[in-house]
């Protein structure tokens, strides 16, 4: 790995006046597990690392505060997936929480750092996608909240600026009944990043919300308003055509050494079928 | 040339304070400068756990974290599971049941079922494939090793 600096800001303030300090020389570092990896095989070589991990306000912490559940950036994978709160209000996204990397990966992996990276495979997008998720996002001026479909722009980008950081992600605590489910598609469990990744939601008065990674340069999200996906007596033809509708803004690419257009498109297919057939039983179920 | 930053962490139950460089690992810092190679180095991308570690009564890939990081934290490493000189039940297991091939992937496999069953003492079969899925065994002995697993997990010893 090539040196670098390395700043371990105690406040919020501290770390904002560093990233002002140092623009794009420097890198903020959370888990490291997106980070050290792109450290070590030098596709980012900044000279400042500066790690949140100390900053007082970014501690691990689970939130209930007016009407929202809020996640601050040093939270980890471990703790969102065993998370009460998380569970009962946001089962899909402590389900794709569950199912990133393995136990040593989920122990240091951030959620803030997961959207940062903005990996088209994201696992936890679909669900923020979702549920309506919010990034709170600090910088100079002061906080903004970025609604979570605003923030990603592709690959590796977002709508983040470059004196900002994400200081936490907000779930609005739902209004009205929803199930919900997270599935994906990998080749191998704990050691690869999904070839699809799906959130479906549905509430009680019929709205269907579908999200889906790792088929395109960022994240997808599609609402049915129609109440055909919610609908148990519509027919198998009906649904899949709004399905289908739906998945035209997947847009896989053909270089991919992880699967192939065709089957990355079927899988979706499949997984979206799957993923609202457990929306709905979990929306009966209560 | 980056300076060393001064860190102090308790490492299998002992004190130690040394300098390190920011850009150096856990993983390197342990092998290199504080001589406990058991933590093995080998993907170097978290996925093969052979480097795993435990930190503050968490695993991690410590090739994946930097020495910096863990400074005023506790460290557990394959070295500090043996009492007095005597192999831990989890150890034990390992050796009975023929767990350790090459021997390479072993430590990091210790140290998470050594965690798994410090948070679960009593795994489904399945709690352990879960609990050992970051670690890759390139001899494939994972039969004997989840055999290992649960039979420490079985003896009330532990
Ligand atoms: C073996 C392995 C398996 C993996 N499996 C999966 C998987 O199954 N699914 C999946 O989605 N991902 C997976 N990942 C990727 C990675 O673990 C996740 O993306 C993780 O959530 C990143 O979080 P982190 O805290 O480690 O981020 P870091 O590595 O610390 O940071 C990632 C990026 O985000 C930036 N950043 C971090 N925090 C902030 C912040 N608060 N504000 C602004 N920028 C920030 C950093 O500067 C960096 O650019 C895997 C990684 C490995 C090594
Ligand atoms: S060497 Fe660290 S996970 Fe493989
Ligand atoms: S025993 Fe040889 S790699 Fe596991």
């Amino acid at each position: 790995m090539h040196p670098f600096a390395y700043e371990r800001p105690g406040s919020l303030a501290e770390a904002i006046a560093l990233l002002g300090r140092h623009g794009a020389e420097a890198r903020l570092l959370a888990g490291g597990t997106d980070l050290i990896i792109r450290l070590r095989d030098g596709s980012l070589r900044p000279s400042v690392v500066i790690d949140l991990k100390r900053v007082e306000e970014l501690r691990p912490a689970i939130r209930e505060e007016d009407g929202r559940l809020s996640i601050s950036a040093t939270s980890v994978m471990t703790d969102i997936a065993a998370d009460p709160r998380v569970r009962r209000h946001f089962v899909a996204l402590a389900e794709a929480a569950a199912v990133i990397g393995s136990v040593q990966i989920r122990n240091r992996a951030t959620l803030a750092g997961n959207i940062c990276n903005a990996s088209p495979a994201a696992d936890t997008a679909p669900s923020l996608l979702v549920y309506g998720a919010v990034v709170v996002a600090a910088g100079p001026a002061g906080t903004r909240r970025i609604p979570i479909d605003e923030f990603f722009v592709r690959s590796g980008a977002t709508t983040l600026q470059r004196d900002e950081l994400v200081a936490a992600v907000e779930l609005p605590l739902p209004a009205r009944r929803i199930g919900a489910a997270h599935v994906r598609r990998t080749r191998r469990r704990g050691h690869d990043l999904a070839s699809v990744t799906l959130t479906c939601g549905v509430d009680d008065a019929g709205v269907t919300r579908l999200a889906y990674g790792s088929v395109g340069p960022r994240p997808v999200l599609e609402v049915d308003e129609s109440g055909t996906l919610a609908d148990p007596g519509s027919t198998g033809e009906a649904r899949a055509g709004v399905l289908e509708r739906m998945f035209l803004g997947a847009s896989p690419s053909p270089r991919s050494m992880r699967a192939s257009p065709e089957y990355r498109v079927a899988m979706l297919r499949a997984l979206g079928e799957r993923a609202l057939r457990m929306a709905l039983d979990r929306l009966g179920g209560g | 040339m980056s300076d060393t930053i001064p860190i102090q962490l308790t490492v299998n139950g002992r004190q130690r304070s040394l300098r390190v460089a920011p850009h150096h690992t856990l993983l390197d810092v342990l092998r290199d400068d504080l001589d406990l190679t058991g933590a093995k180095e080998c993907c170097l991308v978290g996925e093969c756990g052979a480097c795993t570690v435990i930190v503050d009564g968490r695993t991690v890939d410590s090739c994946l974290v930097l020495a910096v990081e863990v400074d005023g934290a506790s460290v557990t490493t394959v070295e500090g599971l043996a009492r007095d000189g005597s192999l831990s039940p989890l150890q034990q297991a390992f050796l009975d049941r023929g767990a350790a091939q090459c021997g390479y992937c072993i430590p990091g496999q210790l140290m998470s079922a050594h965690a798994l069953l410090e948070t679960n003492p009593h795994p489904s079969l399945d709690d352990v494939q879960e609990g050992l899925a970051g670690n890759l065994c390139r001899c494939a002995g994972y039969q004997q090793i989840v055999d290992a697993v649960l039979a420490a997990a079985d003896g009330a010893d532990r």
